[in-house]
């Protein structure tokens, strides 16, 4: 089930400020396809608590960290795609603090084919796929640090159909029941409007019944193994995909 | 040797001062019987409150990542700011409802304040900018949420976005003159909601009709 997130809000003209520029990177070559993984939080900033019901807490025993579920992703993730021929390059490989700007420099110094920025939640259901809410605009020379992502909005939005297409039937032997429940939308992210590489957040949130109620019964928590290879073989798969369009004349 | 006048003037104040004390502690208590007689006595009547007015709702759905308006009667005052206040206490408080699609933890008065403000379109260094900026309907809507409401808010990039988008617009949907909308949190500018929504950038309301989601 894919639906299309509301984008209520747009991002002011009046925020976006220069105060730093990055310069804009040109599609590479296909053997050159660098994939760009950020763990988000990490260090003192712990994220979502998860895994211990609809109120986690860092004072439930089972509660998990968001920091530590998304760099295990990353690290499954990597492996994914290094097996399939990629170049990765992870914001982080530890549990260190690392600010918004940071994580767009290392996207920006590697000048990535993707960005894929890695999220989980107790809230809601499925994947939730996140591109910029900037409204695009021409590649130039200088850009400014805070709406870099500006010129690479039209390729991430692709980036996100992409990845929405490849989660949304990743249901084991064409099993449609088995498809995890995928949302696209759009949102002001820091760190990723700073980047110059097509950027999608992923944000994994449990698996639920389709009952009424936002608080349908998780039938897959977002540590759950199998659940987890699913959609990261789907977002491998998908970054094939992509890296295919590419490299295509 | 006390001289004797002062002995007298020593008395005199001694027995003022007994006297006034008696005389205070008289009127406490005709005070007293007085506020619980007017208790006893006053009307039962309802106080009168503003009529019932159709608002719309754009209300979260975190299974679709969707808003969808939804129409209600509310009371609501005049004045613009206390009205808007009013709408998103009114729809933050309906996601603490059991079986609410956004889910959120029950806070008292989610948002504390909304301050409404003109804008200005014309940079200042140009003619007529103060002018114009008072002449323009639109305003920006400062909304000050809540220290426990950002606190308890569930943690997540959809969650909060949605909370967000939410807000903007059901502002949107019944102030059209609010066109842009900022966020405090206690007063004070926050990073995120709650370590997702960005809100430190200006969100855009105008834009929210034709570019949502919302499910008609």
């Amino acid at each position: 089930m894919a639906a299309s997130l509301s984008a209520g809000c747009g991002v002011g003209a009046a925020a976006q400020t220069a105060a730093q520029t990055a310069a804009p990177s040109e599609t590479l070559p296909l053997r050159h396809f660098t994939v760009v993984l950020d763990a988000a939080h990490g260090g003192n900033d712990p994220g979502a608590w998860l895994g211990a019901g609809d109120s986690p807490s860092p004072e439930t025993q089972s509660a998990m960290a968001e920091k530590a579920v998304t760099l295990a992703m990353s690290q499954r993730l990597r492996a994914l795609l290094v097996a399939r021929g990629f170049t990765v390059i992870e914001t982080r490989q530890s549990d260190v603090a690392l600010d918004e700007d940071a994580r767009a420099t290392v996207a920006n110094h590697a000048q990535a084919g993707a960005c894929i920025v890695l999220h989980a939640t107790e809230a809601g259901s499925g994947v939730h796929l996140f591109v910029s809410s900037l409204s695009p605009a021409q590649p130039q020379l200088l850009l400014p640090w805070k709406t870099a992502q500006a010129t690479r909005v039209a390729e991430s939005l692709k980036l996100g159909g992409t990845l929405n297409s490849a989660l949304s039937t990743a249901g084991r032997d064409g099993e449609s029941s088995l498809a995890i429940p995928t949302t696209l939308g759009r949102t002001t992210l820091p760190g990723i409007d700073s980047m110059t590489c097509p950027a999608v957040a992923v944000e994994v949130a449990p698996l639920r019944e389709n009952a009424h109620g936002g608080t349908g019964k998780v039938t897959s928590a977002v540590d759950d193994a199998d659940y987890q290879t699913r959609v990261l073989n789907a977002l491998a798969a998908a970054l094939l995909a992509w890296r295919s369009e590419a490299a295509a004349p | 040797m006390t001289p004797r006048f002062q002995k007298i003037l020593f008395v005199v104040l001694f027995v003022s001062s007994v006297a006034m004390t008696a005389v205070l502690v008289r009127l406490r208590e005709r005070a007293h019987d007085r506020l619980l007689q007017g208790d006893q006595t006053q009307g039962t009547s309802a106080p009168a409150v503003a009529p019932l007015e159709e608002v719309t709702m754009m209300v979260a759905d975190d299974m679709t990542s969707t808003l969808a308006p939804e129409t209600i009667a509310l009371p609501l005052p005049d004045e613009p700011q206390a009205r808007a206040r009013s709408l998103l206490n009114r729809l933050l408080s309906q996601y603490s409802n059991a079986h609410s699609m956004h889910p959120l933890p029950t806070t008292t008065n989610p948002v504390e304040a909304v301050f409404l403000m003109p804008l200005s379109k014309t940079a200042p260094s140009h003619a007529g900018s103060v002018r114009d900026a008072a002449q323009s309907e639109d305003r920006i809507a400062i909304v000050n949420l809540s220290n426990p409401f950002a606190a308890l808010h569930p943690s997540g990039l959809e969650t909060e976005t949605l909370t967000v988008l939410s807000i903007c617009a059901t502002l949107h949907a019944n102030l059209p003159q609010v066109t842009e909308v900022r966020f405090l949190v206690g007063g004070e500018q926050q990073a995120t909601l709650h370590g997702h929504a960005d809100l430190t950038q200006t969100y855009l309301t105008a834009a929210s009709a034709a570019a949502s989601g919302a499910q008609p």
